[in-house]
């Protein structure tokens, strides 16, 4: 696999709080600031780190559903209206449901390596709470193959994809252990969500989080295999990173140590119609994985922190195994002994993850970069974890394992 | 006829009211979902009431819970719509459900719409004769063949088919506030009762998801005949604290007591305001009126309602002054009729002396609310009472007193043959006012 054709650096990220239930801020029945409001804290909090916003050259929205969620299209001028230093240049919205945020990054990556720009804002957003949870599936259930797959679907569309995985797992390598682990997931997810001041589990108190995650499904209400805990939140926020060619970086003026390098990255996608090959495996994931970690150059033991697409608990432990750190079958041991935690030999998801900081879902992929650009230049602050090895990688999923961004950075 | 027979075509007479407006809805989602499962047959609901702003507020009521009830039930409804290729997402499902539904609901201010009704509701005020005037005219209007199902609280049954010529064709069908969520249904059959009634009440009831307790055809019957002797109880309470403490304070440390010694949701003269201080009046006159007990009467209650004192609720829901003034439905003031005039409470003036008066709550961790969802609950009420019944204070001698009394008038209603057996007061009790536990109990 040959490595970039020149350096790209990931530098200036900044993230909204999540907001939705669980945050002491949310209430169902009061009006809530719309897609513009998150654009423009995100991007004033990404420019707000550079002296001169009018070194950006183009820019990329990542957005899953706003069309439906916000009834806006146009989304790529909507970002100009953020800061006039955006107005007449290029820009771009792109989309891969949940794996937007990916696609976002990989976009800004692709055009800094074409020498089109050389500092590219990358920013994703979503905001979900204009529509129940109910009504809001029906929307979400487009990242799957809506013609085929939406009127035999369950009400839960995704929920019930990821139960239906949970189950195969079950059957091939166990229940009772698989659901301890998922529940060990939820547990992590909030305690690293207690961390960060901008996650929507923040204010999470629960005394007895592995209690809590193993709550038995009611399948007449929710699905089979998964509880309300197992699943990511319903979101609204935005994520912004600036990907910079070596120049822009200089132009930027924030530093070599305030940025992280692209070492590498995976973008794939597999076929929509189709059902995924095996339910027990993130075959797609696993694929942009192993691209990413080769035009890097490295082993997945050479890297310091993960984020992961856990949309899902079940998720979060097919993550471990797609990443290949733990065989088929043996994620629940890996995540049940803790290697996932703060000081365990896999740190991941330290901000949260999408079960505890939550799922703007256009915004999850860049939020993950930011993360990681912040652990490995050490501005974690509450959830900064001791960094011992020079790389961060990120999974940005979309669907049902469809649409897949895997992004290998260092310091 | 069976039960589904006559779902086809179902009235409801003073549909627009409180209890109406719930037994209407409960209505609207049977018959919108047997009509799903039923293509062929049609399906009518017929809201009757007596004005046009009542009956258009209560299709946009009807609508929007039903909407809520088809969000809960997206999976059933998703599975009864598995055939229509046109309905693809939950949003399409329910909004079709509620315009189904919707479909059967015909409304009219004349009783003429429930003349073809196989099954007829009434839910008007609890006032003799308009209820016997209305069944009069539905006699008449409905056939021979129709059963008549009223919400009455405190009327004898076999009273009302007497005089209204329904003999035999009529059951008291007894909801709790609100009728869409209260699980508590007091079925009363009055002796000349059909036993095809009787049954299909009890079936109705299962599909309604409702818990019937029988009460025998005495007026107030078990709700009402427990509730009025417990707030007479508090109200002479009251009164006898009242040259010691004073009446507002009085009024304040019995309602204290009765909600946060005895582990109530509510204190008593709370719960008076909520049902409202004319009902309250109204259900002991009615009670009097059918049963020789002149003691169901109280002179305090006649004259707050001389001052214009009547408690109850506006017609969105929010809590009307009574024995309490009211801000966002908490109490906020006493009414003090020699005043005329509502006494602001002072946390840290006359409402902390009063306190001091009653002596700390004997465990301020035990309330309703914390050992509502408890599973544990049994085991700690009896905890705290056995505590309870060994304090020496003014509180917890006013919460024996009242236990004793609410106990009493459980008895008494097993006695006169109200209620077939203890259990079923302690149930009506626990499921129609949530009470924690029966009145009937060895906890003290």
């Amino acid at each position: 696999m040959k490595p970039l054709r020149k350096p790209v650096f990931l530098a200036a990220g900044a993230y909204t709080m999540s907001m939705g239930t669980g945050r002491k801020e949310f209430d169902p029945k009061k009006s809530r600031p719309g897609l513009e409001y998150y654009i423009n804290e995100a991007v004033r909090a990404v420019l707000a780190q550079i002296p001169n916003p009018d070194v950006v050259d183009e820019g990329v929205i990542a957005n899953f559903m706003a069309a439906r969620f916000n009834r806006q299209g146009n989304l790529a001028s909507l970002l100009a209206a953020a800061h006039p230093a955006l107005r007449y240049k290029p820009m771009v919205r792109v989309e891969g449901a949940c794996g937007t945020g990916g696609l976002g990054l990989a976009t800004g990556i692709k055009t800094v390596l074409a020498e089109a720009a050389d500092v590219v804002l990358v920013l994703g957003v979503e905001v979900q709470n204009t529509v129940k949870a109910i009504y809001g599936a029906d929307i979400l259930a487009g990242a799957g193959h809506y013609a085929s797959e939406r009127k035999v679907g369950h009400a839960y569309f995704f929920p019930n994809k990821f139960s239906e995985r949970a189950g195969a797992y079950y059957e091939r390598y166990g229940a009772e252990r698989t659901r301890k682990a998922m529940a060990a997931w939820y547990a992590n997810a909030v305690e690293n969500a207690r961390l960060n001041p901008l996650a929507q589990e923040f204010h999470n108190t629960s005394p007895d989080l592995v209690k809590v995650g193993m709550t038995k499904p009611d399948a007449a209400s929710f699905t089979e295999h998964l509880n309300v805990f197992d699943c990511s939140k319903v979101s609204d926020g935005a994520a912004a990173v600036l990907v910079c060619s070596e120049e822009g970086l200089a132009r930027l003026g924030v530093g070599r140590d305030a940025a992280v390098q692209v070492a590498g990255y995976g973008q794939v996608v597999d076929d929509l119609v189709q059902a995924p090959p095996d339910l027990t495996a993130l075959t797609t994931s696993r694929k942009a994985v192993e691209a990413a970690l080769g035009q890097a150059g490295i082993g997945v033991q050479d890297v310091a922190v993960f984020e992961v697409h856990d949309c899902f608990t079940i998720t979060g432990i097919l993550s471990m195994e797609a990443l290949g750190l733990a065989n088929p079958g043996e994620g629940p041991d890996l995540v049940s002994g803790g290697a996932m935690k703060r000081g365990g030999a896999y740190p991941t998801n330290t901000s949260g993850g999408l079960v505890g900081y939550g799922h703007p879902t256009g915004a999850s992929g860049v939020r993950m970069a930011v993360d990681l650009w912040k652990q490995l230049i050490g501005r974690g602050e509450g959830f900064q974890v001791a960094v011992q090895k020079p790389h961060g990688l990120l999974i940005s999923m979309g669907g049902n394992d469809k649409t897949v961004v895997s992004l290998v950075v260092r310091k | 006829m069976e039960l589904k027979d006559r779902l086809r075509n179902v009235a409801v007479v003073g549909a627009a009211g409180k209890m109406g407006s719930g037994i209407s809805l409960l209505l609207a989602e049977q018959l919108a979902f047997a009509a799903l499962e039923d293509r062929a047959g049609t399906y009518v609901l017929s809201l009757i009431d007596i004005s046009d702003q009542g009956l258009q507020g209560l299709v946009r009521y009807i609508r929007e819970q039903i909407g809520k009830t088809a969000e809960r039930q997206i999976n059933r409804l998703r599975s009864l719509y598995a055939e229509r290729a046109d309905l693809v997402e939950n949003g399409e499902m329910i909004a079709e459900f509620v315009h189904e539904a919707l479909l059967h609901v015909r409304t009219g201010k004349s009783l003429d719409v429930a003349k073809d009704a196989l099954l007829v509701f009434e839910a008007a005020f609890e006032k003799d004769e308009l209820k016997i005037d209305l069944f009069k005219k539905l006699a008449d209007g409905c056939g021979s063949a129709t059963f008549f199902l009223t919400n009455t609280s405190a009327i004898p049954i076999g009273f009302l088919g007497r005089e209204s010529g329904l003999e035999g064709r009529i059951v008291g069908y007894h909801f709790y506030n609100p009728p869409a969520v209260q699980k508590l249904v007091e079925l009363i059959a009055p002796s000349q009762c059909s036993p095809g009634l009787e049954a299909m009440a009890g079936e109705l009831a299962r599909l309604l998801g409702k818990t019937i307790i029988p009460a025998n055809d005495i007026a107030g019957f078990i709700g009402n005949g427990h509730f009025m002797r417990d707030g007479l109880h508090g109200l002479a309470e009251a009164d006898r604290l009242a040259d010691d403490l004073g009446w507002a304070e009085s009024v304040w440390a019995v309602d204290r007591v009765s909600r946060d010694w005895l582990l109530r949701p509510m204190g008593i003269f709370q719960l008076i305001d909520y049902v409202g201080v004319d009902v309250f009046q109204l259900i002991l006159s009615v009670m009097r009126r059918h049963i020789p007990a002149p003691e169901l009467h109280s002179d305090l209650v006649d004259l707050y309602l001389e001052l214009g004192v009547k408690g109850g609720q506006t017609s969105s829901g929010a809590q009307k002054d009574g024995f309490f003034r009211y801000e966002k439905g908490r109490p906020v003031a006493v009414f003090d009729p020699n005043r005329r005039e509502y006494v602001p409470c002072e946390p840290d003036g006359w409402c902390k002396a009063v306190e001091a008066r009653l002596g700390p709550h004997p465990d301020p961790a035990m309330s309703w609310k914390a050992l509502q969802r408890d599973r544990d609950k049994d085991a700690k009420m009896r905890t705290y009472f056995a505590h309870l019944k060994e304090t020496d204070t003014l509180g917890a001698e006013l919460a024996r007193r009242y236990a004793a009394a609410s106990r009493a008038a459980a008895e008494r209603l097993v006695e006169m043959g109200v209620a077939r057996r203890p259990e079923d007061v302690n149930s009506v009790l626990t499921l129609g006012f949530f009470h924690l536990y029966g009145p009937i109990n060895d906890l003290m």
